[in-house]
């Protein structure tokens, strides 16, 4: 066991000792080295430690599996409660906290909403989908742009984000559907760089990386926010004092409005026919083929509607912002996106909200150490895939049941390779 | 045709570099059928090893070219490997048999951790780095415009020829070659008959990610600049190259590379340099969708 732990401390002072140990700057006349004795011996040692630690757990620890069904049965009872006390507390929000929770919150429902979204595509349908910030991009842009050029507000131009967004993700699935999943996830990467790439360089209609300004706030039934009143304005109708953080309470509801939306729609869908051909398709697409389910439109509706979701969360992120730029829709976006539906388990409703509130929220919090966010992020990922590969919540129902439902735990679960 | 010509050498240059990393690709895929996501983020760790060695040997007083780029080589790829080993082995290994996205979603937070980790500890600066081997010789001049053939793009050349030769060695003549291919065949059946597959897999890693690691000193020493996000896009543009080649292929991983390179460069210089990599991307869409076999690989017969 020391061995064990030595040998892996041997292993870290490989990787580690020139990496952290020496730290190239950019000197006056060339590149300096900088040596940090201490920083690769914490290393070193954290790693000894943690491999002694997790040995010695793992031999003081039969070697049995966990009861399948119990575990599943006591999240599904968690989460009978927890989903009530969640939804209210989210809802009362704008009631006692402070505009930078609001803000925070606001924040949170967003990706709250991009992961129900994504989930739709990976958790339901099982396709990996690394584009999905291309979708939000398409929303958000094209929300500024007619916005801008038609002057249509926000309420006209959500459906047609949503839309535009759809007919993206049915372009872009139209060709790669007979691709195999890993090769799916790499063009869904290189599309969303295409996009990036595209937005980044077309100046003359995006305004390339200087991004678009001045996109109008949404209004409520036509009574705008703002913050010094006047004639049409929200304060100004109902005879109270003109505040910004009506605006804010506003944008709250509306994104809590658009989320729990995406949460009732995808819901609702896995109950259709077309809802169990995803989930079944995720499962075996052979055995889908052979039971005589068009793969083709299965594959398009669940990349179509999860683009649109995408689309009406970027209309909602350029209104939110008033601003938006290229440097919003990188690769870590869809990353992030990803990582909260992995975390919160592949097609988990309330999973994926805890995760996001986790992710999200914590990370804020946490800003002070931002540059190790997505480390903790990128090692939380491979962590859960080997630990829980199913995500943290990921008993399921069977949408459809003869009789009581059944709880299936994870671990019961197993997949064909489709 | 001077124009034309420059462009060619310089193309099969950068063609050379996508070609080494997407050696580790192709071999990847080919012996555990997966994306190793993370291999573009180890050439990155490859280039800051190359610099940090290079940093240190003329801080060591080695004023030798020849010599500290033998260096830094060999101390690249010995560190490099030994990231590829480690990659596997934590982030790999424990998901044989997981359902199919689970090894892809990790390779991607292992990617993401690599990136991270880079960024933490040496800082998120474009590092800039003197030239090492000024010059080269003129091949001839037309219209004032002169075909370089720079020292830097020859080293590079022979650098990869020679590797790849080996390594062709390795994978056709030596028993250990003869392990991967019948780990690629049939991992089970190798199993059966003694060859140890986790084994195999090991050191197809550290090769893939040594060869990787050269690629990065390659790109350290060709383009002067590196920051730690080079390895998504170089990563990109070399999976692209695996999947033209015809992915498990190794002749197609370097005839991929290769062809990328030419179609980048030409594309740079005669559209735009702005997309250059919508080009690179939009031609492994295009090729997946109407050539997914690539120009050198088997039809993927699929047992049920």
């Amino acid at each position: 066991m020391l061995r064990d732990a030595a040998l892996s401390a041997l292993v870290a002072f490989g990787l580690f000792g020139p990496m952290i140990g020496l730290k190239t700057e950019v000197g006056v006349a060339a590149i300096e080295l900088h040596t940090r004795p201490i920083a690769v011996l914490i290393a070193v040692a954290a790693v000894f430690f943690g491999r002694l630690g997790l040995l010695a757990w793992q031999s003081t620890r039969p070697v049995q599996k966990a009861a399948p069904g119990r575990m599943a049965d006591s999240l599904a009872y968690i989460g009978r409660y927890l989903t009530p006390i969640v939804l209210v507390l989210t809802i009362t929000m704008p009631f006692y906290a402070e505009r930078y929770w609001i803000d925070l919150g606001i924040l949170v429902l967003t990706y709250v909403m991009l992961g129900w979204g994504l989930n739709i595509v990976v958790g339901l349908a099982g396709l990996l989908d690394l584009g999905y910030v291309a979708f939000y991009a398409v929303g958000a842009y094209s929300y500024a742009l007619i916005a801008q050029n038609f002057g249509l507000g926000f309420w006209s131009c959500l459906p047609l984000a949503g839309i535009l967004a759809a007919f993206w993700g049915v372009l872009l699935g139209f060709p790669v559907l007979r691709l195999r999943g890993d090769y799916l996830a790499i063009v869904t990467l290189a599309f969303g760089e295409i996009i990036r790439v595209v937005i980044l360089n077309w100046t003359t209609l995006t305004g390339g990386p200087n991004g678009m300004s001045g996109i109008p706030r949404p209004t409520l039934f036509g009574l705008v926010f703002n913050s010094g009143g006047g004639k049409g304005s929200f304060a100004d109708f109902f005879g109270i004092e003109p505040s910004i953080s009506h605006r804010v309470i506003f944008l709250f509801y509306v994104i809590l409005g658009l989320a729990l939306l995406t949460n009732w729609v995808s819901l609702r869908l896995r109950r259709l026919p077309l809802g169990r051909a995803w989930e079944a398709l995720r499962e075996d697409e052979i055995a889908c083929r052979a039971l005589g389910i068009d793969v083709t439109v299965t594959k398009l509706t669940a990349f179509a509607i999860g683009a649109a979701f995408a689309g009406f969360a970027g209309a909602f992120f350029a209104t939110r912002q008033a601003f938006i730029s290229p440097e919003s829709f990188t690769f870590i976006e869809s990353a992030i996106v990803l990582a909260i539906v992995v975390l919160g388990g592949l097609g988990s409703q309330l999973g994926v909200a805890l995760a996001a509130i986790v992710m999200i929220g914590g990370g804020e919090m946490f800003r002070d150490f931002q540059e190790y966010r997505m480390l903790i992020f990128g090692g939380a990922l491979v962590l859960v895939m080997v630990v829980r590969p199913r995500g943290f919540l990921s008993g399921r129902t069977p949408s459809v049941s003869l009789g009581a439902k059944k709880k299936i735990g994870a671990n019961l679960m197993t997949e064909g390779h489709g | 045709m001077a124009y034309v010509l420059q462009q060619l050498i310089n193309g099969l240059t950068l063609g050379m570099i996508y070609g080494l990393i997407a050696v580790g690709y192709t071999m990847v895929y080919g012996i555990i059928g997966m994306i190793n996501f993370a291999h573009g983020d180890v050439f990155m760790v490859g280039a800051f090893l190359s610099l940090i060695a290079l940093t240190a040997l003329s801080g060591m007083g080695v004023t030798s070219v020849p010599l500290a780029l033998a260096l830094t080589l060999v101390f690249a790829a010995g560190i490099a490997a030994l990231y590829g080993w480690t990659v596997e082995r934590v982030a790999y290994r424990p998901l044989r048999g997981s359902f199919r996205l689970a090894p892809l979603i990790s390779a991607i937070g292992m990617s993401i951790v690599l990136q991270n980790f880079v960024q933490v500890s040496q800082g998120a600066r474009v590092k800039p780095m003197p030239e090492m081997l000024p010059g080269g010789i003129t091949l001839m001049t037309e219209d004032n415009f002169a075909v370089q053939l720079s020292w830097m793009q020859m080293v590079i050349v022979i650098v990869t020829l020679t590797l790849l030769a080996a390594f062709t060695y390795l994978v056709t003549k030596t028993s250990l070659g003869r392990a991967m291919r019948a780990c690629e065949q049939d991992q089970k059946m190798a199993g059966l008959l003694g060859i140890d597959t986790d084994r195999t897999i090991s050191i197809t890693f550290v090769i893939g990610a040594a060869l990787a690691a050269v690629a990065g000193l390659m790109f350290l020493l060709y383009y002067g600049v590196i920051d730690f996000y080079i390895g998504f896009i170089a990563g990109v543009k070399a999976f692209t190259a695996a999947v033209l080649g015809g992915i498990g292929s190794l002749p197609g991983a370097v005839l991929g590379g290769l062809a990328i390179g030419l179609i980048e460069t030409f594309w740079s210089a005669y559209f735009s340099v702005q997309y250059k990599d919508v080009a690179a991307f939009s031609i492994l869409v295009l090729v997946l969708i109407f050539m997914p076999t690539g120009l050198l690989g088997r039809a993927d017969v699929e047992k049920v």
